[in-house]
């Protein structure tokens, strides 16, 4: 048998293109291999990771170039944990010194428990980042309006939370994400939220260019066979919504022909 | 007469002969520089100047690199 062959799929931001649509957080992983292993499974080329202080007290600890190299896989560093823009500026000055790109996740968060996205900090801190020749790709609220103010403003990728971050809720707002995603000429990564397989399909089923997780991944029983669960959810919601779903209808339709019936 | 500079790593007071450049407090410390980023008083030093730029007595410093993130 032979396969109908498909044009190849893929999704670009800052002048680079990939071909998964699942990007990838390298946080909470058991040990470094873990975080090796599941990444690769996922078939993520994009990784998020995190600029936090050397341990002085042990240089010689492992680093994570040293298990996910930054020349396979794509650096996006992001400024978790900052709460002002300020600290999510510096953080990402520091982060473009320590790997050499402009390509950054810009995050700036509200208080526990939600985390939700500080829209006004985050407006501050892009425009400070885009003024400073960065290429922002920006966790925001599931917000039309402020989304397509970050664009204007000359974000690279809209990215939305799906659900609180490492809440495990999915998708809580689709109608929303689906009315964001459909006005953005930017791409738009659903950020957040997903917390199996079938949450990253419905993500990429109401359009957009790519899901971003982490948790879903790193905090399975088993990582690394979740890790291979959200690239297929993640190329199944794709072809999806390639494909075009079929209309719903009230009431049934049955698939086989009524004609020639035995009697 | 040997000086010595106080100053502040990743929150920490440590004392170091003078004079130190960003590259020697580096390789003092054991870390790759293609690895880490420095702030100096809150203004990145670019890796290119780390030979160059001399520390000075109460310098705040922040030594940074990539870590697992989401």
């Amino acid at each position: 048998m032979t396969e109908n062959p498909l044009p190849q799929d893929t999704w670009t931001v800052a002048g680079r293109s990939f071909t998964s649509r699942l990007v990838v957080g390298t946080g909470k992983y058991k040990d470094l291999e873990e975080t090796a292993a599941a990444i690769k499974a996922s078939g993520a080329e994009m990784v998020t990771v995190a600029v936090r202080r050397v341990n002085l007290s042990d240089t010689s600890a492992p680093m994570l170039q040293d298990y996910v190299d930054p020349k396979i896989y794509t650096y996006l560093p992001n400024t978790a944990g900052c709460f002002t823009a300020k600290d999510a500026v510096r953080t990402l000055r520091l982060a473009r010194e320590a790997g050499g790109w402009n390509l950054v996740k810009l995050e700036v968060l509200g208080p526990p428990p939600h985390l939700y996205p500080d829209m006004m900090a985050t407006f501050e801190a892009a425009e400070a980042l885009i003024k400073d020749g960065f290429e922002v790709m920006v966790y925001c609220a599931d917000d039309p309006v402020g989304a397509r103010r970050l664009e204007d403003m000359g974000c690279v990728a809209i990215m939305p939370l799906g659900a609180p971050i490492g809440s495990g809720l999915g998708l809580q707002n689709p109608a929303m994400l689906a009315m964001l995603i459909e006005q953005a000429k930017v791409p738009v990564l659903v950020d957040a939220g997903v917390g199996t397989a079938s949450d990253a399909a419905v993500a990429m089923e109401l359009g957009c260019d790519a899901v971003l997780m982490n948790s879903a991944i790193a905090h399975a029983t088993d990582p690394l066979r979740m890790a291979r669960a959200m690239k297929h959810a993640v190329l199944a919601g794709r072809d999806a919504f390639l494909a075009g779903r079929m209309p719903r209808r009230l009431g049934a339709d049955p698939s086989s022909p009524l004609t020639g019936l035995i009697r | 007469m040997m000086t010595t500079l106080t100053l502040t790593l990743n929150g920490e007071t440590r004392a170091f002969p003078a004079p130190l450049s960003v590259h020697a407090l580096l390789q003092t410390l054991g870390l790759d520089v293609r690895k880490v980023a420095v702030e100096r008083n809150e203004a990145i030093v670019p890796r290119s100047t780390y030979t160059g730029v001399l520390l000075e007595d109460g310098d705040i410093l922040e030594i940074v690199h990539f870590i697992g993130g989401g």
